[in-house]
């Protein structure tokens, strides 16, 4: 079973992200469970989301405490919380992180481009989960059908866009 | 067909499958997405219900009684302070013998303000006559409330389907949704053609005032027609196997964990995580709290028996605890942890299930 943890700030599309990939996992053939942070989704405050997958079901409820797997939605998070994980995907376009790998992706311009903004902050949930999905190993398509679940329309469309670019973009920091 | 849903979105589509007439509700939180889905669902035409909002939950459930006793297939949902409030309505449900289901997810009572699961509300309803029963996971809470519908109108009781707050009503994971069809069959129409229902045609008093003995006779007989439950749910004909209690890792256990809820999950882990070192440790988890597993309970034989509860009762300990001494012929320990939401995962259990081993356990709290 891979534990995940996804650090984000409220607005940023943390629990959402996870909702998605957890959607993917599915479509992948796999078992998964998302946890939003209870309690404490305000728009600005550092949200952690969890995320499980697995080949079997899962069976237990409690938070992630030490995730395999860490994804920072931005930089400004390292200032405040510790990243502690053997594998980070960060949005970034050159982290400074001595994690054992660390996967990066400019998720922020991805979103920009698209004009994926909400109150002038850039959405960077559909560019993150393109990025982790990719270092999970997950087929695009998984990730496109989910997202096409969550969203409609035209905003659908561009956030497969935001996704599959990530997807192909993300990198190995340092390979 | 397996989706990904929480367990609020799982119970709103149990309800909407069971072709539910009839909704009221007041929001709180953690129950709020039920019936903001459910509204939802109304209003787009996937279920033909009539949904009332109303000022309060006491309403909530004063509408639901009305529209249950007029012979309609009704529902609700509330959690912690909104039960407390609905609480008179409550009674007025049980001892009018009517078939509600509501989902209750469990949320603790303040001060001070918390959101998160205990169990304490819940076990709030417990001498009143609904059947209790609590789910682990958002697939049980779809199924429990399903069967709910159709065990709660066969002996006109009311069904409360617990599930925790957060752990289960907002986190999403796999839910197997059976076909509509198959739903059908295991659920038809409500029958009207029962007593406690009013019909045009055939006038009943409800709720008047009786002789002591009329009084007394009810609650006799809804003690009587609770303990038909177990069957009921054994041979509901559901698409799942159900019972009162699960048996995990049960039969050779010398040390057995008595437990509901959601964090069963993380108890189970921890349990095969000591079974590998050769601990022989295993599970009874209630399903049920109302009509009590008794019989279960009396059955298991083992060294010991260790009841790990999200509960308390001021003055004397654990709820769960109490009652399993009551038929245990085993000894039983208690404890009382996670209360307040305080998160108790696989690795608490580990460490906690060894010192009960052990003999080296005491008040655990967190």
């Amino acid at each position: 079973m891979l534990e995940i943890m996804i650090l984000s700030f409220g607005g940023q599309g943390g629990v959402t992200a996870a909702r998605l990939l957890a959607i993917a996992a599915l479509n992948e053939g796999k078992f998964a469970q998302a946890i939003p942070q209870f309690g404490a989704e305000r728009r600005g405050a550092l949200v952690r989301s969890f995320l499980r997958i697995s080949d079997n079901p899962i069976r237990r409820h409690s938070s992630v405490k030490n995730p395999d797997i860490t994804a920072v939605f931005s930089e400004k998070i390292l200032n405040i919380a510790d990243v502690r994980a053997k594998t980070v995907v960060i949005n970034s376009k050159q982290p400074k992180l001595e994690n054992e790998e660390v996967y990066y992706v400019d998720a922020s311009s991805i979103a920009l481009e698209l004009g994926l903004i909400s109150a002038g902050w850039p959405i960077v949930n559909t560019a993150m989960a393109g990025a982790m999905a990719k270092v999970l190993g997950f087929n695009f398509e998984s990730l496109k059908l989910a997202i096409g679940e969550i969203f409609s329309g035209r905003l659908a469309e561009l956030n497969v866009k935001a996704a599959e670019k990530a997807y192909g973009g993300v990198k190995r920091w340092n390979a | 067909m397996k989706k990904i849903l929480t367990g609020n979105y799982a119970v709103a589509e149990a309800v909407k499958m069971a072709r539910t007439e009839f909704i009221a509700a007041y929001p709180i939180t953690p129950q709020t997405t039920i019936v903001e889905r459910l509204a939802e669902m109304v209003e787009r035409g996937e279920l033909s219900a009539e949904f009332v909002r109303v000022e309060s939950e006491h309403s909530a459930l004063a509408a639901v009684y009305g529209a249950s006793a007029g012979g309609l297939r009704a529902f609700t949902a509330t959690s912690s302070h909104g039960l407390l409030y609905m609480y008179e309505m409550c009674w007025w449900v049980a001892n009018s013998r009517l078939p509600v289901v509501m989902a209750l997810v469990t949320r603790t009572i303040g001060p001070p303000w918390n959101i998160h699961t205990d169990h304490t509300d819940l076990l709030t309803l417990r001498d009143s006559g609904w059947i209790l029963a609590m789910s682990e996971n958002a697939q049980e809470a779809f199924d429990l409330t399903l069967i709910g519908f159709k065990v709660a109108e066969r002996i006109d009781l009311p069904f409360a389907v617990g599930l925790d707050g957060f752990q289960v009503s907002h986190t999403a994971e796999v839910v197997d949704i059976p076909e509509q069809e198959e739903i059908d069959r295991f659920l038809p129409e409500r029958r009207r053609d029962r007593p406690f229902v009013i019909e045009p045609g055939n006038p009943i008093t409800v709720g008047g005032l009786t002789t002591n003995e009329c009084a007394m006779m009810l609650r006799h007989d809804m003690m009587r027609d609770i303990e038909k439950v177990g069957d009921l749910v054994r041979n509901s004909g559901y698409i799942r196997d159900y019972d009162l209690v699960e048996k995990y890792r049960l039969e050779d256990a010398e040390y057995v964990v008595v437990m509901m809820g959601a964090w069963c999950g993380d108890a189970k882990d921890a349990i095969d995580i000591l079974r590998d070192e050769g601990v022989q440790i295993g599970m009874l988890r209630l399903r049920f709290v109302r009509p009590f597993p008794a019989k279960e309970i009396a059955k298991i034989d083992c060294k010991k028996i260790l009841v790990v509860e999200r509960d308390s009762s001021i003055g004397k300990g654990g709820i769960i605890a109490t009652e399993v001494k009551s038929v245990a012929d085993s000894p039983v320990q208690s404890v009382m942890a996670g209360l307040g939401g305080v998160d108790v995962g696989v690795e608490d259990f580990v460490a906690m299930f060894r010192r009960f081993v052990e003999g080296d356990l005491g008040e655990w709290w967190m």
